[in-house]
């Protein structure tokens, strides 16, 4: 296994890779946490994608919940990866806001290295393996469980994945989500959700089934009309990753509430 | 053991600088200039898949001339260099001061202890901000020299005469335009024939971008702004 000099050029695969390089020049960079670590840090709620005529919608409540006490009110769980893709987390707040900064600092070091962006398939792999590095954090109650949507420019079409603590990717076709809420948000989602709606229609249903999670579960924030906090809501089109206007957020929001407060029983 | 050659320190550098400078000195050349919204990059290649300039971080540029397997390398450690900083610090902590003085002390570490210097030049160049910050450009030779330039640089085949002429006819506040203008004027005194917008590689740092300044500018661009197209 002694390598000339030139062939090791060749086998170095991860010369792109940040990741790569961190755990060859900086490992204690990494994130990875110690033995004894208690589940009482705060954990982000819940966050959903589905697909729509131009895209992919992301949204997710401004919630961070630790144990019974809310950690945050204002904190944003939908990030930017790049200018096509956006991750959404769900779990252990702290491991998975890092987890989000070192994926968004691997696909900008991979396209300036190489010179050329990942293919979405490429970024979801790449997301997959970093899961799979925290597993041992996640066996001890830091899971960190995210969403991860883009457009695929190559198919034209947006595309979503979950995953597993393991770092299992499964892609979805319609809709998603992720924490604590995920399971009232799905069934709002598997009712509302229609093939090739039009992205007022796709911001309401996402809207819609947070506000069903929040009304379930107790850690999921529904949207805060005292101090004017609003759900998370982005957009992943052709022509790039887009934060949806807060007062449009507003007005959806307030439509859905209006709306629920005529309906029969209220909610 | 046989007796090693004596060779006097003096002229052995004085060899590596003739040896580094003649293999500069037949590679094609690069201008940077400033304008009214940033920095302006004008390389004189060919190719549109070999870049000589390319982003290093956020408001960071790179730029080499010379053999292009030694810059390439040299480009890639400035990348990590940033993104390491980057990711363990915060975005603004990342200057193009500290990455010129890695390329300085990389070069001239190379320069002393090595058989072979690298025959490069390379150019680190960051973009000022609205707050008032200035624009930075640090031009870093083949030995570990390095220079902060004012308002324009060149460096590459015929750099002294590029030098000579964006002296004589660069002024401050130029529009985009007229800097690419300028700047490709000043490729062409060293040629004797004029270069097209196939021959120019041209990249800016544009300050009114968000978050990541840099930007390439297709060919087709290129020709709309020199006036030789449509």
């Amino acid at each position: 296994m002694t390598d000339q000099l030139w062939q090791r050029v060749f086998s170095d695969y991860s010369t792109s890779s940040f990741v790569e390089l961190l755990l060859r020049q900086a490992p204690h960079m990494l994130p990875r946490l110690g033995s004894g670590v208690e589940a009482g840090v705060p954990q982000g709620t819940t966050v959903l994608a589905l697909r729509y005529r131009d895209g992919v919608v992301m949204a997710g409540d401004r919630q961070a919940t630790a144990g019974l006490q809310i950690a945050s009110r204002r904190i944003d769980k939908i990030f930017k990866c790049d200018d096509l893709s956006g991750i959404g987390i769900a779990g252990a707040a702290g491991p998975a806001m890092e987890m989000a900064k070192l994926f968004q600092t691997e696909l900008e070091h991979y396209e300036k290295v190489e010179g050329d962006n990942l293919s979405l398939e490429g970024k979801a792999n790449k997301l997959g393996q970093m899961i799979r590095m925290n597993l041992p954090a996640a066996l001890q109650g830091l899971a960190v469980i995210p969403i991860f949507a883009g457009f695929d420019e190559k198919a034209g079409v947006g595309r979503l994945f979950k995953y597993d603590i393991t770092g299992g990717r499964y892609e979805e076709t319609n809709y998603d989500a992720q924490g604590s809420g995920a399971k009232d948000a799905r069934d709002s989602l598997k009712k509302l959700w229609r093939r090739d709606m039009g992205r007022e229609e796709a911001l309401r249903v996402a809207l819609e089934a947070l506000f069903d999670a929040a009304d379930e579960d107790v850690g999921t924030g529904g949207p805060d009309l005292v101090r004017g906090i609003f759900p998370s809501v982005r957009t992943i089109t052709r022509s790039g990753f887009t934060e949806v206007p807060e007062d449009e957020v507003r007005r959806v929001c307030e439509q859905v509430l209006a709306d629920r407060r005529k309906a029969e029983g209220g909610a | 053991m046989p007796l090693p050659y004596y060779v006097s320190p003096e002229q052995m550098m004085k060899d590596k600088a003739e040896y580094a400078r003649k293999g500069i000195a037949r590679g094609r050349s690069i201008v940077a200039l400033e304008y009214r919204e940033g920095i302006l990059l004008v390389a004189e290649n060919p190719s549109t898949l070999l870049h000589k300039i390319s982003e290093i971080y956020d408001r960071i540029a790179f730029a080499g001339v010379g053999k292009y397997n030694e810059f390439e390398n040299l480009r890639i450690a400035g990348i990590r260099h940033a993104d390491i900083k980057g990711y363990s610090y915060s975005r603004g902590d990342v200057t193009a001061k500290a990455l010129a003085n890695a390329y300085s002390q990389a070069l001239g570490n190379i320069f002393t202890q090595d058989i072979k210097p690298f025959e490069v030049e390379v150019l680190v160049a960051e973009v000022g901000d609205d707050n008032g910050a200035r624009n930075e450009i640090y031009h870093i030779l083949y030995d570990g020299t390095i220079e902060d330039e004012r308002n324009y640089a060149a460096m590459g085949g015929q750099a002294e005469e590029i030098r000579r002429f964006l002296r004589d006819h660069y002024r401050e506040g130029l529009s985009l335009e007229e800097a690419l203008q300028l700047g490709v004027r000043a490729l062409n005194v060293t040629q004797n024939k004029t270069l097209s917008e196939r021959d120019l590689e041209v990249a800016v740092l544009d300050r009114t971008k968000a978050r990541r300044k840099f930007r390439r500018i297709p060919p087709e661009v290129i020709g709309q702004l020199l006036g030789t197209t449509r």
